[in-house]
This record gives structure tokens, sequence and C-alpha cells, in this order.
């Protein structure tokens, strides 16, 4: 049966293989992201002492579809003296870059769509271009506080994405590569290997530039709805909102695994004894990146937002030297201390 | 034709007709996204080369973060198309002038012997296992060591002098000093006062 299987899979064309494995990644990607948008509601309505959406199907459970299927059927507007072609593009390019990236994230050992040299710096590169969808859809609306949003955005994103790539420097020092499959091989044999240890500094410096990076609470100025109506995507409606929407939940994910392949040992077990490593992989991974996502959604509960002077504070003064300070520490400790080969 | 030249042909089309559009569309913060898609293409073009370090930093530098910045300046223009256009009959003669002697130097650069089929011969391809970020790093940091810290210590200077340039001390304006406020005490800020709720009664 199984060989049968494999037969039939290796007499498939080369370009019909190739869909099927981005289709195995992408539509669990989509349903984890209408799913995370329930429990975004839901955990932040027990975190309120609320219940959340609980009228579509049992226990709400069906919410997403409800939105989405609302979202699909309303009117897309385009507003007058708006650029027209912009400002439908925009949406596909803030979307793109969050699914081209998890072509080269592993899920396991062997489970990665492309296991490729420079997977470090590709996936550094994808989310450098999701601001592109925010920048234009804020100037392409013709509207004073979608350009504001726009505005704010790009000078967060750049200022924190230095701070995120050279927190990448870090973790690139210890691991010796860029490939994301080997820097998770690295971390083998158990919790005390993970990165997030001897790069602890970093490990923070990224988790928050990953939260300041997908515009989530508290460093959601470029929304801003107490100021600025809604930021970029106030003149959107119907699909072009769902897709930014979207976009901004697939990002959430892709940072979250991205924390755990780079700090939190990939697919590996907490401890490398006997019922631990009986889980396999793929549960260990999928585990610790819903804990990290989790986190996205606690922030967003607990803090409130930040003014727009602090948030550059941060990224630039306090970050910066951070990671430069922990960057020159692993270089030392690898070649001066004796706890060296911790450090990679 | 195979695969590779199909995909070479169809991103050094994209290449072209972006850059042309680069200098011909009207509107500048449209010039500024065919750049970026000039850009990408460019970087798609190095991956054929199996250049995947280059190609991916040209990404994210220029794209990610250059051209950011340019439609963050370019955005905030009021432009008057109208303006821009006009003198345009002035200006023409000397651009023709100028275009005419860069495409002769090109040309002569060209036809100089240097870049015909058999001093430039068609990269080989490398086995699966060659690392291009590994080859470059361990390049940059031996053999070209000195040339490289030169341009790192130049770019030093340059963010200093653009700081310097730009720094404008505004004693007017408050600034928050966190470290300050992280020292406050409950007993900096607040007095408990003991009062009587109503007249004569003891606090």
């Amino acid at each position: 049966m199984i060989e049968a299987l494999l037969t039939l899979w290796n007499e498939l064309p080369l370009l019909l293989q190739l869909g099927f494995k981005i289709g195995a990644i992408l539509l669990p990607l989509l349903g984890a992201v209408a799913y995370y948008t329930l429990a975004e509601r839901k955990v932040i309505a027990y975190m309120h002492v609320r219940i959340g959406p609980n009228r579509v199907g049992p226990r709400g459970l069906l919410q997403p579809i409800a939105d989405a299927v609302k979202l699909m059927f309303k009117e897309m507007i385009i507003p007058t003296h708006a650029d027209r072609y912009l400002f439908l593009i925009a949406p596909i390019l803030a979307l793109a870059p969050a699914l081209g990236a998890w072509a080269v994230v592993p899920f396991t050992d062997s489970l990665v769509l492309a296991d490729i040299d420079a997977s470090l710096l590709y996936v550094l590169a994808l989310t450098s271009m999701g601001v592109y969808g925010v920048v234009i859809a804020g100037w392409a609306s013709n509207s004073k506080y979608a350009f504001l949003g726009a505005m704010r955005s790009a000078a967060q994103i750049v200022a924190y994405e230095i701070a995120m790539g050279f927190a990448l420097v870090g973790v690139l020092m210890a691991a010796g590569s860029l490939n994301l499959r080997e820097i998770v091989l690295v971390q083998s044999g158990g919790i005390q290997q993970w990165f997030f240890l001897p790069l602890f500094p970093l490990f923070l410096v990224y988790l928050i530039s990953g939260v300041a990076e997908t515009n989530r609470s508290p460093f959601d100025v470029v929304e801003g709805e107490s100021e600025i109506v809604a930021g970029f995507h106030v003149d959107y409606s119907g699909m072009g909102f769902a897709v930014f929407f979207l976009a901004e939940y697939a990002n959430m994910i892709l940072i979250s695994a991205l924390t755990v392949i780079m700090f939190l040992g990939g697919w590996h077990a907490p401890f490398a004894i006997a019922p631990f490593t009986w889980v396999p992989g793929i549960v260990w991974f999928l585990g610790k990146l819903a804990a990290v996502a989790f986190l996205f959604l606690w922030f967003r509960a607990t803090f409130p937002r930040y003014r727009y002077d602090q948030i550059m504070r941060l990224g630039w003064k306090v970050f910066i030297p951070v990671t430069l300070v922990w960057i020159t520490v692993i270089g030392v400790a690898r070649f001066f201390t004796p706890i060296g080969h911790w450090f990679g | 034709m195979t695969f590779l030249e199909i995909v070479f042909y169809v991103f050094s089309a994209v290449l072209i007709a972006s850059s042309l559009l680069v200098v011909t569309v009207r509107n500048p913060v449209r010039a500024a996204l065919f750049l970026v898609l000039a850009f990408f293409s460019a970087a798609c073009l190095w991956l054929t080369l199996e250049a995947e370090f280059l190609a991916i930093t040209l990404v994210l530098v220029y794209v990610g973060a250059v051209m950011v910045l340019f439609l963050f300046v370019i955005m905030m223009l009021d432009i008057d198309i109208a303006q821009m256009r006009a003198g345009f009959a002035n200006y023409l003669p000397l651009g023709l002038i100028v275009a005419l002697v860069m495409v002769g130097e090109l040309t002569l650069v060209m036809l100089s012997g240097e870049f015909g089929d058999a001093e430039l011969p068609r990269p080989v391809g490398q086995p699966a296992d060659y690392s291009n970020t590994e080859a470059l790093g361990r390049l940059v940091y031996t053999d070209y060591v000195f040339a490289f810290e030169l341009a790192a210590v130049i770019l030093l200077v340059a963010i200093i002098a653009a700081i310097s340039l730009t720094l404008r001390r505004r004693p007017e304006t408050r600034y928050q000093a966190p470290e300050e406020q992280v020292k406050v005490r409950k007993e900096d800020r607040i007095r408990i006062v003991r009062m009587p709720s109503r007249p004569g009664e003891d606090p």
C-alpha cells in the first residue's frame, strides 16, 4: 500500500509534487491563522473575565469561518483618488512574504520544503519586505490617517529590523551556520543546549523585536485605533482587509516558529531521555510554537501601547547596544573561557 | 531552451522593463517601486549564478532597508509634475550629449575584448554541498581583510558625519528619562495626610 503510494508519488511531474508540498504547508497554515484569531479573542476575553465569541457553532468554534465568509462577500470599496493598482496590490505584498518565508522552515530533521544554505538570510530578507504592503497601502489610500500609519510603520520596522538582524548574528555565531536545520541540530541534547540560555539577552531582543515587526500590541502604533483610527488599513474593506489580517497573523506564527527554531531547540525534546524522546519531533515543534504564539496574545491583553518616541528609544538606544555587547560576549566566551563550548 | 535559460530571460525582461519604467513613469512613488522590482529581478538573476549570498543580501539591504527609506522620503514630497517638466526643451540637448557620451563609453568598454566569451567563460556549476556564503566569508576575512576593514572604517566615519551634521540640540524639548522614572519610590510622590472627617473629631 505505502510502496504503491510512493511509486505513484514519484511518477507525478515535479511541478505537481512541488505544488502538493506547498499546499501541505500553506493549507494548515491558513487554518492555523483562522483559529489563531479565534484563540486571540477567546484568550483575551478570559483574561478580561469575559466569555468571548460563543454564538457560531459549539462554543464559538465556527466563528473564524463566519468571519471569513462575511469578509469575502462584503463589497471592497476603493476610495476616490486612491491609486487603484497600488491599493489593490498592497495586501498581496503584505501576505506574500509572510507565506514565502515558510519555504525554508524546518518542521523536523527531514520535513523542510527547501533546505537551502542561507535560509536564515532568506527569512530575514523576506520578512524585511513585509513593510512594503503597509507603506504602499498607507500611501495609495490617499488618506491622512493611513499615511500616518505608513510613516510610523516604515520608521518602526527599519529600527527593529537592525536589532533583529544583530540578534540573529549572535545565533549564527553560536551555531556556525546560516542553515535553519543545522541551527536546530546544533541545539540537540536537552534544554541546557538550547540557545535561549547562552544567548538570553538576544532571545529577549528577538522576541520583542518580533512583536514590533508584526505591529502587534504594545507596538501597534501603526494601527493605533485610538489615535489614527486603524492606521494603514483604515480604507480597506472586504477581502483587502481580510488579506491584511491574514498577513498579520501569518507573520506572528512565522516569528513564533523562528523563535522556536533559533532559541528553543526546534523539534528537540527538552530532555534527551526516554519518555520525552518517544514524542515525535513535530509535536515538540508545534507545541513550542503554540507556547510562543500564546505570548503574543498575552502581551496584547497585558501591556498598554508604547508611545512613538518610547518605541524609537527602545529600538535604537536599548536593543542595538544590548545585541552588540552580547555579540562581543559570545566571541570572547567562545575563545577565552572554559565554557566556550556552551556558546557553540 | 533549458529551464534555467527560461528563468534567465524572464527575469532579464522584467529587469530591463522595470528599469526603463523607473525613468519614464510620471509618479515618483511608482518609480521607486519599479526600482524595487528591478533590484528584486537582479537578485533573482544572481540566484541563477549560484551567488545566493549576494542575491539575498541585495534584497535584504536594498529592498528591505534602503528603498523603504527612499519611499519614506518620496511619499512626503509634494511634487508638481508640470513644474518639473518645465524647461524640458532647454535641457534636452545637454541631456542627449551626456547620454551619447555614456553609451559611447560603455560601447568602447564592451568592445575592448575583455568581455568576450573566451575571456569570461560560463561559470561551471558547483557541487550541491558548496556554500557560497562560507566561501565569500573566508575570502573577505582572509585575503581581503584589509580592504574589508577599510570599508568598514569609511562607513563608520560616514555614519558619524551624517549624525553630527543632522544633530540638533533642542533644550526646550522635554525628554523622558526612564532611568529616573524607574528610581521613583512611593515616598517621593505621595504624602499620606491624616485629617478629621468631621470638625472636632480625632483623626
